[in-house]
């Protein structure tokens, strides 16, 4: 059984096919979806009658169940997370379980929550997969009995599924891999009934991750590893400026390197094409290139901060508008006035952004860690000029993404389809981008500014909140414009503050769509992770002017139950209200973001000029905890990723310059750094919804209020800056 | 102390007979105190441009006390690493695993040499005054208990030292050439490696 | 030609002494468990052995490996080596994975040399070490798992 996870599924998904045809014992499921549209026969020959191979798992003569995973694993769990669900209702057993990612197909691997798409982000993948997965299953189990029913002449209702088995009362057994054939000739029941909570034997438990093998002997296969022969490696000259084009260039000193190929100018660059990956950043780095940078972002960071500044002071968009704000404000007796300030911030997954490209008999073959399938497969189809079903992309773990990996424009795929495309090369070309690259290449969280007022009763109670939100759209101009982009307003920009479940009577928030050639994208958890900062530190600051326990001054403000339990789970587990002791702080914050409420208790120790976060003590209600032990990991590593927006990470730009280069002036949190965290799950039933990015929204606040604690001092800008 | 002052006696003897005349007069010096009678202009000219190489980040950076800084600016060392038991890290972070000792490393941009690393506690520099610097210097308790012909063999031939002069991109070498160098050094030593007092250097410490 | 002793076996290379054994590893030799990150020695992605020390790939110039002991990751073995990735499997340390190659080879390398390292000793240890994802509390903990199941005390 061919378990690598490197393996594209379309070449296993033949092997199966053919297997199928010569009666071998493997099993495929095809499941409808609402679209009614069955997937387009991959690689398949036409005389082959097979079932519709739109499949979700296969099962082989050995009893080794792959789920075909629809999703990119991108360390979140989520290859995971759909084995138990699929296991669970085909009544498996976890040691079968295997994984391989799904060929991109939008009509058979949609996002059932922000379709029609194939891809995976907003911390959706479970709450979109929670039934559809355990219909798959279901089905299978029922067409396995089914077949073990008629092979034995049984009654169905006798026998029983049981860790990837059928089995009889009267000792009789067979493996769903002995069935699969004959399992496979079935009809597919549409209603399998799903099993009661009661009965589950899987969900809820932590069980191991299904790719942790693989990821701890050097054999898990990342999109950099895709080795095919012939390959070339290419790297790029990238514009020093956001917005410049390459006019010329001059690649003589290159071209001497023993190993270089050949150059070509492409519209983001000029490219380098050599027989390794050495080679290619060494030649890369020999070039010579003129750049246009007649429409190129040249201001620094401090003027586009300025600039910001004054765009606020015009009117706006209304994102959010209730009540009377300024009436409101007008009665308050007290006021509390603030300017946050965000800087620009790139996403630095550790496997730094590649992908191979390899046109063979009219069909271009990308092999990624592709987060948008729908998006590059239209990108490279329109580049190279072929249809969009002529490619075909072979999905790949990525080593991380936080969303950089996942581009409205496809940014890094297209760059790879336009060096082929101008070089015509017939080999297998694999586009490489050093860590330089990376940090330098843009599609940043955008820099962010807040201006708010909120306004005070004498009883502590919110009289009028008056908020501006000045940022660069992220949804503008991309596919999925329609779906976050009203009126003018991206409601990325201000989400998790325009919607805040905070009561609060009269509010008016207004959006400032800035302009800059700079591109940027979301970035694990897109608005909230500013809005989330903003609110809880104004939230904060309202409770303490209003002489009123943080934690009690939110439940007053919260209706919602969630997040009224979150909230309460995490001051419970942390003993809020203890005294953390000399130099240290103990601060809270709640934030509900991609429907996941998550309450974080930070204690602190601040030394002079520094801080040191000693603990997290957190708690979140996701719904049902497919897998408990993933849901905390999530939290633990948002918390360690968020940690280093706090402690120092941001892009600068000086002139239009990127002033961060790699690791040594865009450091991630250490080791050393990461606090001890708990995690706490409010115990559900309800369906799944996010865990990738909620943990990251309340880190900022929850220590920026315990640094309040401390010092007395608020934390308005990120990174921190507690002098 | 009598101890010391002799043994810096034979020390500079080895170096240069000129030393020892200078020396001679001044067999009353006490440790960490100028020698008298008041040290020649020259010598003290020399001396601060040999401090001015020995306490740029070239050098300085690896006389620290625990970690070693980097960069021309010598902040903290990324990633932040410790001394150990043997000046060569601890464990799993130890100066071979990234510096090489046939030299810098033209792709990673890491510096290399031979016996890449921090030096010995006792020769820390960390914020050490040019007159604090000297008295560590010429005391061998300090530096590797090495006499005037061990420090200038030191400096003038040590290829971890040399490196100084060699930094490779992106790192500015020391301020003076190698061969100005060892002749201000020369000087300095010819003239019994005299020291600065205190209250006229005390300021410059950085 | 540089002859380069990877995993037990030797191997010829008509290759640039210059060339960081990092890329001769993953392109020449096609052993892809060992990262490329940053290649500037600065997050660990390409930890490998090299005569037992956790040397960082990327600033290793082929010359400097030629005739050394080198072990990546797809080869180690022994008790520390299996108490590591076992460690590593019971906690569930993986998120991406990306850095776990290099993150492991340092944690056998700091096992090797101590073999009952408190939480000051793993952080001194693994700070050449990122990890993006944020697992190294479970890092720590499987160090410590490991330790105790090759009969240290933490």
């Amino acid at each position: 059984m061919n378990r690598s996870t490197g393996q594209p599924a379309s070449a296993t998904r033949r092997q199966f096919l053919k297997a199928a045809a010569t009666g071998a014992a493997v099993f495929a499921i095809g499941f409808y979806l609402p679209f009614g549209r069955r997937a387009r026969a991959q690689g398949v020959p036409q005389a082959v009658e097979t079932p519709p191979p739109n499949l979700f798992l296969t099962i082989d003569a050995d009893n080794n169940i792959t789920l075909i995973s629809k999703y990119l694993e991108m360390g979140q769990g989520v290859t995971t997370g759909l084995a138990t669900l699929l296991a669970e209702e085909l009544e498996a057993d976890w040691s079968q379980m295997h994984f391989e990612f799904a060929p991109n197909d939008a009509s058979v691997y949609n996002n059932l929550v922000f379709g029609p798409v194939m891809g995976t982000g907003g911390s959706t993948s479970m709450a979109g997969s929670w039934e559809q997965m355990r219909k798959v299953g279901a089905a299978a189990r029922s067409m396995f009995v089914e077949a073990a029913a008629r092979k034995w002449r049984l009654p169905m209702g006798e026998l029983k599924a049981e860790k990837g088995h059928v089995l009889h009362g009267s000792g009789k057994r067979a493996s769903y891999g002995e069935l699969a054939a004959d399992a496979m000739q079935l009809p597919v029941p549409r209603d399998a009934p799903l099993k009661d909570p009661a009965d589950w034997k899987l969900i809820g438990k932590n069980l191991p991750r299904i790719d942790s093998p693989d990821k701890t002997d050097g054999r898990a296969t990342f999109a950099l590893d895709i080795r095919r022969p012939g390959t070339v490696t290419a790297a790029v000259a990238h514009p020093p400026l956001f917005g410049a084009r390459p006019t010329g260039f001059d690649a003589d000193a290159a071209k001497k390197l023993p190993g270089v190929l050949d150059a070509v100018q492409i519209p983001t660059g000029v490219a380098v094409l050599a027989r390794d990956s050495w080679s290619a950043l060494r030649g890369r780095d020999l070039l010579s290139v003129e750049w246009d940078n007649s429409n190129a972002e040249t201001r620094s960071s401090e003027q586009i901060l300025a600039d910001y500044r004054r765009q606020a002071e015009g009117a706006g968009l209304p994102a959010a508008n209730r009540g009377d704000a300024a009436a409101a404000l007008g009665r308050a007796t007290q006021k509390f006035s603030a300017e946050f300030t965000f800087p620009y911030l790139a996403h630095a997954p550790m496997e730094p952004l590649n992908c191979a490209l390899e046109m063979k008999d009219g069909e271009a073959h990308l092999w990624a860690g592709s987060q948008l399938q729908s998006i590059d497969e239209r990108v490279i189809a329109e580049i190279m000029g072929i249809g969009v079903d002529r490619v075909r992309i072979h999905t790949l773990l990525s080593g991380g993404s936080f969303g950089r990996r996942g581009n409205p424009v496809g940014d890094w795929v297209a760059e790879l389809a336009q060096i082929v495309k101008a070089s015509d090369s017939k080999a297998p070309v694999h586009l490489l981008w050093s860590r330089e690259d990376d940090i330098r290449g843009g599609f940043y969280r955008p820099a962010v500014l807040h201006q708010l007022e909120v306004g005070l009763n004498d009883e502590g109670d919110i009289s009028g909140w008056q908020h501006k939100v000045v940022t660069q759209s992220i949804f503008s101009g991309t596919p999925f414009e329609q779906m976050m982009v009203s009126d003018g307003v991206d409601h990325s920009s201000v989400e998790g503050l325009a919607d805040t479940p905070y009561q609060i009577g009269d509010f008016s928030v207004r959006s400032f769509n800035a302009e800059s050639p700079l591109p940027v994208l979301w970035w694990r958890s897109v608005g909230h992770n500013h809005t989330a900062h903003v609110v809880e530190t104004t939230i904060d600051a309202l409770a303490a002017m209003a002489g009123a326990d943080p934690v009690e001054y939110r439940l007053k403000l919260l209706p919602d139950a969630r997040d009224r339990e979150t909230l309460k789970l995490a001051a419970g587990k942390s003993g809020w209200g203890g005294n953390p002791g000399e130099n240290r702080g103990r601060g809270i914050a709640c934030h509900r973001s991609f429907g996941t409420p998550v309450a974080l208790v930070a204690d602190v120790t601040v030394d002079g000029d520094a801080f040191q976060v000693d603990k997290i003590v957190a708690a979140v209600h996701c719904g049902v905890a497919i897998n408990p032990d993933i849901v905390a990991a999530q939290v633990e590593g948002a918390i360690g990723f968020a940690l280093s927006t706090l402690l120092r990470n941001e892009i600068t730009l000086e002139n239009g310059r990127v002033q961060q280069s790699n690791f040594h002036n865009y450091v991630p949190t250490r080791m050393r750094e990461m606090p001890k965290v708990e995690v706490h799950i409010v115990p559900s039933t309800d369906a799944p919804t996010g865990i990738g990015e909620p943990g990251v929204p309340p880190l900022a606040p929850a220590v920026g209020n315990a640094i309040a604690a401390a010092t007395g001092k608020r934390m308005y800008r990120l990174p921190f800056a507690l002098a | 102390m009598r101890q010391t002052s002799s043994h810096l006696r034979s020390l500079v003897a080895v170096a240069s007979t000129t030393a020892l005349l200078v020396l001679a007069g001044c067999d009353s010096g006490k440790q960490r105190e100028p020698p008298t009678p008041a040290p020649d202009p020259r010598a003290m000219q020399a001396w601060e441009q040999v401090a001015g190489v020995l306490r740029h980040p070239r050098c300085l950076n690896c006389h620290q006390v625990e970690s070693p800084l980097q960069g021309d600016e010598g902040r903290a060392h990324i990633p932040r690493v410790v001394r150990g038991k043997d000046n060569l890290g601890v464990a799993a972070m130890r100066c071979g695993n990234c510096h090489s000792p046939s030299g810098n490393n033209p792709s990673s941009g890491v510096p290399g040499a031979p016996h890449w690393s921090l030096a010995p506690l006792s020769m820390n520099w960390s914020g050490l005054s040019s007159a604090e610097l000297c008295r560590a210097l010429i005391d061998p308790e300090r530096n590797g208990n090495r006499d005037a012909g061990a420090l200038v063999k030191h400096m003038g031939e040590d290829k971890l030292v040399l490196w100084g002069w060699a930094p490779g991109t992106g790192r500015e070498p020391v301020p003076l050439a190698h061969d100005a160098f060892m002749e201000q050094l020369q000087v300095w030593v010819n003239a019994g490696m005299p020291c600065p007092k205190d209250a006229a250097t005390e300021g410059d410490r950085s | 030609m540089i002859t380069l002793k990877i995993n037990g076996e030797s191997h010829q290379l008509d290759a640039d002494p210059q060339m960081p054994l990092l890329w001769a590893i993953r392109d020449h030799l096609n052993l892809t468990g060992t990262k490329y990150g940053c290649g500037r020695a600065l997050c660990g992605a390409c930890t490998v052995h090299i005569d037992g020390e956790a040397a960082r790939s990327c600033s290793v110039m082929l010359g400097d490996a030629a005739g050394r002991d080198i072990t990546t990751i797809e080869a180690i073995e022994g008790p520390v080596a299996e108490a590591v990735v076992g460690a590593w499997r019971e906690l569930n340390v993986v998120q991406c994975g990306y850095c776990q190659s290099g993150q492991i080879m340092s944690a056998i390398t700091l096992l090797s040399k101590n073999p009952d390292p408190s939480d000051e000793d793993i952080d001194a240890s693994m700070e050449g070490n990122l990890c993006r994802c944020g697992t190294y509390q479970r890092i720590r903990a499987a160090i410590h798992r490991s330790a105790r199941n090759l009969g240290g005390r933490s």
